[in-house]
C-alpha cells in the first residue's frame, strides 16, 4: 500500500486534533506516514495511536525562521523518496500555501478545503458560501489535499509509529522570506475556533460587551467568535473573526448573537450543522439560516439562557 | 544591488539632490461572479462566468489600493500595472483598477484558458508578469471571492522564484526591503524580505478607494493591452479545463434549509424555549 504523507500540525510537539483527523482519513487511502517538522523528539506515540505507521522526524532548525517555502521543500523531498500516494495537509492559511508551492514543485494537482476525503481519493468541498457541494479528484501527479478541521472523527488504530529521521536540503531561495518577529497567540483557555464542536459568536449587537457571549460559551464549553463589525470596532482581535476573510467554522452548533448575517459572515459559518441566533430584529437575514431563533435582546436572553444551562447541568 | 530596483538621483527644484526609488508594480486582479447574485456551475462543472454578472473581486480592491499607496509613497515614476486573466468581459476588472489609479492594464484572454485551474492560472500570470517586465512587487488579493483557494500568490512565487510575503495586514517598504504583519494561525508574525517579492494583502489593510470622476475619465486614455496565449509563448495544451490537474466530478446545490423555528422573547420565555431546543438536540 502506498504511503500517505500527513503533515503534522503541532504546538511544541503537542499534536493538534486536525492532525488526528488527517491520520484517520489517510487510512482510507493507504498507509499513514506522519511528517513531523519540529525540534525535540517526535510525538511518535500520539501519532501511532491514530494509525501512523511511520513518523518522519524533520529537525526544524533550518525551517522555523522562514515562511512556508522550506516546508514545501521538505514535502517535495519526502514525496520523491517515498513515492507517496497522496499528501494530506491541514487547511490553514499556511497549510494551503505549503500545498500550493508543493503542487508546482511536483507537477501535481491540488484540492483545498476538503470537508471529506474518501478512497480514490475523492474529495468533497463546500463552495460559494456553502450553497454548493462539489466532488472532485486530482488527475495529475500525487494528489495534494488540504483538509478542513472537523472533516472526520478521529479514530484510534494502532500504527507502528516507526520514527525515521529525515534531513532535508533547504535551498537559500526558500529562506528568502524571514519571520522577523513572532508573537504567539495567547491561549484563551477555550477550545480553538476552527476545531470547536460549539461556537458562540457576537457581533455589533453586543455593543462591545462580550461578557454575556463569553459566559454562554463557557457554559457550553464553546469557542468564542466574532463578526467583522465586532473585530473592526476593536472589541475582539482579528483571530476571532468568522467569515470570508476570517476563519471558516463548521461546528455541530453555531450560536450567532447580535449578528445580522451578511453574506461574508455566512461564508464562514453556513456549513455548521445546527444554527441558532439571537437578534432583536426579526427581519435580520441570519434568521433565514437558523434551526432555532430568538427575536430578543441578547443582553437579557443570553444571561437567562446561561443560567438555565448551568442549572440543568 | 537588485537589478529590478532602480535607485537613481534626481534633481529637485532648489538644487537638492535626493535619492528616489521607483518600482515596477504588478497587481493581479480577478474578475469574479457577483457574490450577491445566484452563482452557479455550467454543465461541464466550471463556474458560470458569463451568465452571472461579474466584477473586480472585492478582495483584489485591497491589493490595488496597497499597490497605489506604495506607488504614491515613492513618487510618480513608479508604475502600477493591473493584470487579469479571464474571458473578454473580464476586462472590466482591469478598467476598474485603472479608474482607481493604476497606470496600465493587461488582460490575457484566450479560448484555451477557459476552465483553467490554479496551477494553470498561475502559469499564465507568471508568463504575463515576465512579459510586463521585471517587477519589484507583485501584489495579489488574499483570495479570490469565487474559488477562494488562496493559493495563486504562493504558486506565483514558486513559479517566479520569488519570496512570498502573504496575508499582510500592515505593509511597510523602505528601499528594497519589505516588512509585513501577518496574523498567522498560531502567532502574529512580522515577515521580512528583500524585493522583488509576491505580496498578498488582506482586508485588514484598510478600505480601498472609490474611483473619482477624474479617475474614471483618465482611465479611458490609459494603455490597456489584450494578450493571447501566443503572445506569452504559452502552449494552449498547458492550460484549460481538459488538462486541469484536478477535476470536478459533481456539483450539488445544497438543499434549501428547512425554515427554523423562530420565537419572540416575551417575558423571558425566549431563553427557556432556546434551552429546550438545545436540550432536545443534546447540546445540554
Ligand atoms: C471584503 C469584505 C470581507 C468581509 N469579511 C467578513 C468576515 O469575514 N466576517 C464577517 O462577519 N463580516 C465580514 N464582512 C462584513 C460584513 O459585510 C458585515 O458588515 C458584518 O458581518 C456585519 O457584522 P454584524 O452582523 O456584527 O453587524 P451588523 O450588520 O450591524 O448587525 C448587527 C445586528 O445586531 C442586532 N442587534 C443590535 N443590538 C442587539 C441586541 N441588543 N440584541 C440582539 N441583537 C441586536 C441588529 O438587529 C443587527 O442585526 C466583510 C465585508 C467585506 C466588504
Ligand atoms: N484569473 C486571475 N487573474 C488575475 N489575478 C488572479 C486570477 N486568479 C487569481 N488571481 C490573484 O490571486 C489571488 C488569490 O486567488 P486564489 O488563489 O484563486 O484565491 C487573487 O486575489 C488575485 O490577486
Amino acid at each position: 500500500m502506498a504511503e500517505i504523507l500527513v503533515l503534522v500540525d503541532h504546538v511544541d510537539g503537542a499534536v493538534k486534533k486536525p492532525t488526528l483527523e488527517l491520520l484517520t482519513i489517510a487510512r482510507r487511502l493507504g498507509e499513514p506516514s506522519a511528517v513531523f517538522i519540529g525540534s525535540g523528539d517526535a510525538p511518535a506515540e500520539a501519532l501511532a495511536k491514530f494509525g501512523a505507521e511511520k513518523v518522519y522526524a524533520v529537525d526544524d532548525a533550518q525551517i522555523k525562521g522562514y515562511l512556508v517555502a522550506p516546508k514545501a521543500e521538505v514535502l517535495q523531498q519526502l514525496v520523491e523518496k517515498t513515492s507517496a500516494g497522496a499528501v494530506l495537509i491541514p487547511s490553514s492559511a499556511e497549510g494551503k500555501e505549503i500545498a500550493a508551492r508543493l503542487a508546482i514543485k511536483i507537477d501535481s494537482g491540488l484540492i483545498t478545503d476538503a470537508v471529506d476525503v474518501q478512497a480514490g481519493p475523492v474529495t468533497t468541498q463546500s463552495v460559494f458560501a456553502g450553497s454548493y457541494t462539489v466532488q472532485a479528484k486530482v488527475t495529475k501527479g500525487t494528489p495534494i489535499i488540504t483538509v478542513k478541521p472537523n472533516s472526520a472523527a478521529p479514530e484510534e488504530a494502532a500504527g507502528a509509529g516507526a520514527v525515521e529521521a529525515f534531513a532535508p536540503t533547504i535551498s537559500d531561495a526558500a529562506k528568502a522570506a524571514q519571520i522577523v518577529a513572532s508573537q504567539p497567540r495567547q491561549s484563551t483557555g477555550r477550545p480553538e475556533l476552527t476545531e470547536a464542536a460549539i461556537v458562540v459568536s457576537g457581533g455589533r449587537g453586543t455593543g462591545g460587551d462580550f461578557s454575556a457571549v463569553e459566559a454562554l460559551a463557557d457554559s457550553l464549553g464553546a469557542a468564542v467568535g466574532a463578526s467583522r463589525a465586532a473585530v473592526d470596532s476593536g472589541w475582539k482581535p482579528h483571530t476571532f473573526q468568522v467569515g470570508q476573510t476570517g476563519k471558516t467554522v463548521s461546528p455541530q452548533l453555531y450560536v450567532a448573537n447580535g449578528i445580522s448575517g451578511a453574506i461574508q459572515h455566512r461564508a464562514g459559518m453556513q456549513t455548521s450543522k445546527t444554527i441558532v441566533a439571537v437578534n432583536k430584529d426579526e427581519e435580520a437575514p441570519i434568521f433565514e439560516l437558523v434551526d432555532f431563533g430568538v427575536v430578543g435582546d441578547l443582553h437579557t436572553v443570553l444571561p437567562a439562557l446561561t443560567e438555565e444551562i448551568n442549572k440543568r447541568k | 544591488m537588485l537589478a529590478a530596483l532602480r535607485l537613481r538621483n534626481r534633481l529637485h527644484t532648489g538644487g537638492a539632490v535626493q535619492a528616489t526609488t521607483t518600482m515596477n508594480i504588478v497587481v493581479c486582479v480577478k474578475h469574479v461572479p457577483d457574490a450577491t447574485a445566484d452563482r452557479r456551475f455550467e454543465s461541464d462543472n466550471t463556474v458560470d462566468r458569463v451568465g452571472v454578472d461579474g466584477l473586480l473581486s472585492e478582495l483584489d480592491e485591497y491589493a490595488v489600493e496597497q499597490a497605489l499607496q506604495i506607488k504614491e509613497k515613492l513618487g510618480d515614476d513608479s508604475e502600477v500595472t493591473a493584470l487579469c486573466i479571464g474571458p473578454e468581459g473580464a476586462v472590466d476588472a482591469v478598467r476598474k483598477a485603472l479608474q482607481m489609479g493604476a497606470d496600465k492594464g493587461v488582460i490575457v484572454t484566450d479560448e484555451a484558458i477557459a476552465g483553467s485551474d490554479a496551477p494553470a492560472t498561475s502559469l499564465v500570470l507568471a508568463e504575463a508578469i515576465k512579459k510586463i517586465g521585471t517587477p519589484d512587487l507583485v501584489v495579489c488579493g488574499m483570495a479570490s471571492t469565487d474559488a477562494g483557494m488562496s493559493v495563486v500568490p504562493a504558486m506565483l512565487a514558486e513559479r517566479l522564484g520569488l519570496p512570498q510575503v502573504t496575508f499582510a495586514s500592515v505593509i511597510e517598504t523602505q528601499g528594497d526591503q519589505i516588512r509585513v504583519k501577518r496574523d498567522g494561525d498560531a502567532a502574529t508574525e512580522v515577515i521580512g524580505a528583500t524585493l522583488p517579492v509576491v505580496l498578498s494583502v488582506t482586508d485588514q489593510t484598510g478600505e480601498a478607494r472609490y474611483p473619482s470622476f477624474k479617475g474614471i475619465m483618465a482611465a479611458k486614455k490609459k494603455p490597456l493591452d489584450t494578450w493571447a496565449l501566443g503572445d506569452l509563448g504559452v502552449d494552449a495544451g498547458q492550460v484549460g479545463l481538459s488538462v486541469a490537474w484536478s477535476e470536478v466530478e459533481e456539483t450539488t446545490a445544497r438543499p434549501p434549509r428547512t425554515a427554523g423555528e423562530i420565537v419572540k422573547d416575551e417575558d423571558g420565555s425566549g431563553a427557556q424555549a432556546l434551552a429546550g431546543f438545545l436540550a432536545s438536540k443534546k447540546f445540554i
